[in-house]
Order: structure tokens, then C-alpha cells, then sequence
């Protein structure tokens, strides 16, 4: 049992490439439709718990499924398992990095892929944005997550603020706004 | 590489790693932002390279980029750290939420604390894209604009997958700078 949980999560970690929603349908594949370690529905669960806690999606699901089925050991495995194959491939890359990233042909490579990872960077926040603003259940337009949008930006870019500081603030707001006045 | 050095780093991660929600480019955003513009261990440039490195290798981008900045700040024992210091928290928080998922699923005050959080996190990256964009815009190369450009609408408009974005840039940064350096030997 350890050893399949070890294993699965290899191919896992070994396979998710793009980011913790590409992951998705691979764990799916795994944990439900091979393995029949959960059902669709607690699958269904363990996708939003894993969103709605710190920490990667695939990370958080190797803890989640591996401590459902055989406790705190079973926790240990998966997300050992899960690690192991970008721990070996990013160690190798990270070596090669440092030893070869003077040469003319690695520095355009890097240069060519800076803008793409920028991009990158502000699509995740857009789409952040656009859920943030979603409208509320009666239709209106969320303005109070676009107030507090923009007071977080000008409080970050210009008083420096620490940003974590910024989150946790932002989230008792919240409480606040959605749970005691339920906006 | 001093004692007091691992212990920030470590401590650091762990902070990070502990009240980061929202997927990778958020950590990695707060990791700019600590270890670039605060504590100035390395710089923009470096930073958003072990990004791409990150992004290249399969696995979590956040775990990825842990590995990397660790490896760059303190070398294997660096790398060490930051992963534990990244993997501990949502290790610890999972094993903890597990016994109770469903309540905390469908707890109001839970949801409206992470209805809350979503201005600052879209906030967050804002600023550091910002900063990171305007450095991109100021080398004056007009086809890194347009391939910045391009990699948004691509990724965010039509959901191309990150590997084909990488692996265009890549090679248009290959065949570029080839192109640029003849031309610095034929003046």
C-alpha cells in the first residue's frame, strides 16, 4: 500500500508539468480511476481544500490522500513521492545553471524566456483579478474588493508594507465585509 | 555563508510558504520582492531566470523556485532548507484540516476570509509585475515587448500551455541574441 502511494505520486510529480490545475486531471487519473483510493466527490472536496490552503495543489493533495488512507506515515510517502522527481531534475538543472549560465547561447535562451515568465506572472494575477471582482450572488459588481485593490497596491508599491501583513488584513476584511455585514 | 544566513532563509520559506495562498506566481512574487528588494541577495535578472528554470522542470513552481533561490543563496544545504522550509507548513495544515475537511469546506467565516484575501493576493502580483515589467520595457528591445506581450494573451486568452510559451521564448532568445552578437562582430 505505502509503496503504490509512493510510486503513483512519483508518476505525479514526475508528469505534472504547467502549474497545479494542469496537475488535476494526472492526480485524477490516479487517485480515483486507478487506484479507487477516493471517490469522485471526496476528490471533488480535496480540490478545494488543496485551494483553499497554502502550499501547491499537488503538494497538498499527496498529504491529503496519503494521510485519508494510511495515516501520518501515508502523508510522509505521498509527498515524498511527489517531490522526489523535481527535486532530482531542478537539482540537476540548478548545477547546470550556475556552471554553464556565462556561456553566450544559455544567456540568450534566459533573456529570450525573462518577458515569457513576466507574462506569465501577470496572467496568474489577472485571472486572480477577475475572480476577485466577480460579481456578488445579487449580480452587483464586488466594488469593495476593487477599493481594497487599489488601496493594497498603493499601500505596497509606495509605503512598503509588508505584503503578508497586507493578505492577512485583507482577509479579516473580508470576514468582516461578506460575513458580519453579508454583503 | 553564515549560520544566521540559513536561519533566515529557512525562516523566510517558512513564512512564505505558511501564509501564501493562491497558487505559484504568488510565491514566487513574494519571493522577489523579499529576497530581490529587501534583503538584496540576488537580482531581478537572476530571479526571474531560476523562475523560468522552474517553470521548464516538472513539479510545483513554488517547490521548484524553493529549490533554486535556496540553491543560489547557500548552495545544497541552502537548497535543503528552503524546500523543508516551504514543504513543512502546508504539510503541517493538510494533516491538521484532514480530520475535519467538510466543516472547514463549508465554514462561512473560512470562505469569507478567503473572499477577503483576493484583492491583496491580485494586489501582490500587480505590484511585482509592475516592477518586473518595467524592467523589460527598459532594455528597449522592441521584440521582448512584443514576446511579453504575445506570452499574455497566448497564456491568458487562450490558455496556451506554459511548456509551448517557454519553448517559443527560448528559442526566440536563442536565434536573437546569435543574431545580435554577429552584428556586434561585423561593426
Amino acid at each position: 500500500m505505502l509503496l503504490d502511494l509512493f510510486l503513483s505520486f512519483i508518476y505525479i510529480g514526475a508528469f505534472s508539468f504547467g502549474g497545479g490545475l494542469a496537475a488535476l486531471p494526472l492526480i485524477q487519473e490516479q487517485i480515483v480511476n486507478i487506484h479507487s483510493w477516493m471517490s469522485l466527490s471526496e476528490f471533488t472536496d480535496l480540490i478545494s481544500i488543496a485551494q483553499m490552503t497554502p502550499g501547491p495543489i499537488a503538494i497538498n493533495s499527496a498529504t491529503f490522500v496519503g494521510i485519508r488512507i494510511a495515516g501520518l506515515k501515508g502523508a510522509f510517502v505521498a509527498t515524498m513521492g511527489c517531490l522526489l522527481p523535481s527535486l532530482l531534475i531542478v537539482t540537476l538543472l540548478a548545477f547546470l545553471y550556475f556552471k554553464y549560465k556565462e556561456l553566450n547561447w544559455v544567456k540568450g535562451i534566459l533573456a529570450g524566456l525573462r518577458p515569457a515568465v513576466v507574462a506569465m506572472i501577470a496572467a496568474a494575477g489577472v485571472a486572480i483579478f477577475k475572480i476577485a471582482i466577480s460579481p456578488l450572488t445579487n449580480g452587483v459588481i464586488n466594488y469593495v474588493a476593487i477599493v481594497l485593490f487599489a488601496i493594497i497596491l498603493v499601500l505596497l508599491r509606495w509605503k512598503k508594507i509588508n505584503p503578508i501583513i497586507m493578505l492577512m488584513v485583507s482577509g479579516i476584511l473580508g470576514i468582516v465585509v461578506y460575513y458580519f455585514i453579508g454583503v | 555563508m553564515t549560520f544566521k544566513r540559513y536561519m533566515k532563509l529557512f525562516s523566510t520559506m517558512f513564512e512564505l510558504s505558511a501564509f501564501t495562498f493562491g497558487g505559484g506566481y504568488v510565491i514566487v512574487s513574494l519571493m522577489k520582492q523579499k529576497f530581490v528588494d529587501e534583503l538584496g541577495w540576488l537580482d531581478d535578472e537572476e530571479m526571474l531566470n531560476l523562475v523560468a528554470i522552474a517553470q521548464s522542470a516538472p513539479g510545483a513552481v513554488a517547490v521548484n523556485g524553493a529549490l533554486l533561490v535556496g540553491y543560489k543563496i547557500g548552495g545544497i544545504f541552502g537548497a535543503f532548507l528552503s524546500i523543508i522550509g516551504t514543504i513543512l507548513p502546508p504539510f503541517i495544515i493538510i494533516s491538521i484540516i484532514s480530520q475535519f475537511y467538510i466543516a472547514f469546506k463549508t465554514n462561512p467565516i473560512v470562505n469569507a476570509f478567503l473572499k477577503g484575501m483576493q484583492p491583496a493576493i491580485a494586489a501582490i502580483i500587480a505590484d511585482v509585475v509592475i516592477n518586473l515589467g518595467a524592467n523589460v520595457i527598459k532594455q528597449k528591445k522592441v521584440i521582448y515587448i512584443i514576446a511579453m506581450f504575445l506570452a499574455f494573451v497566448s497564456s491568458f486568452f487562450f490558455s496556451v500551455n506554459v511548456m509551448y510559451i517557454i519553448f517559443c521564448c527560448g528559442i526566440l532568445g536563442f536565434f536573437y541574441s546569435h543574431l545580435e552578437s554577429k552584428k556586434e562582430v561585423t561593426k
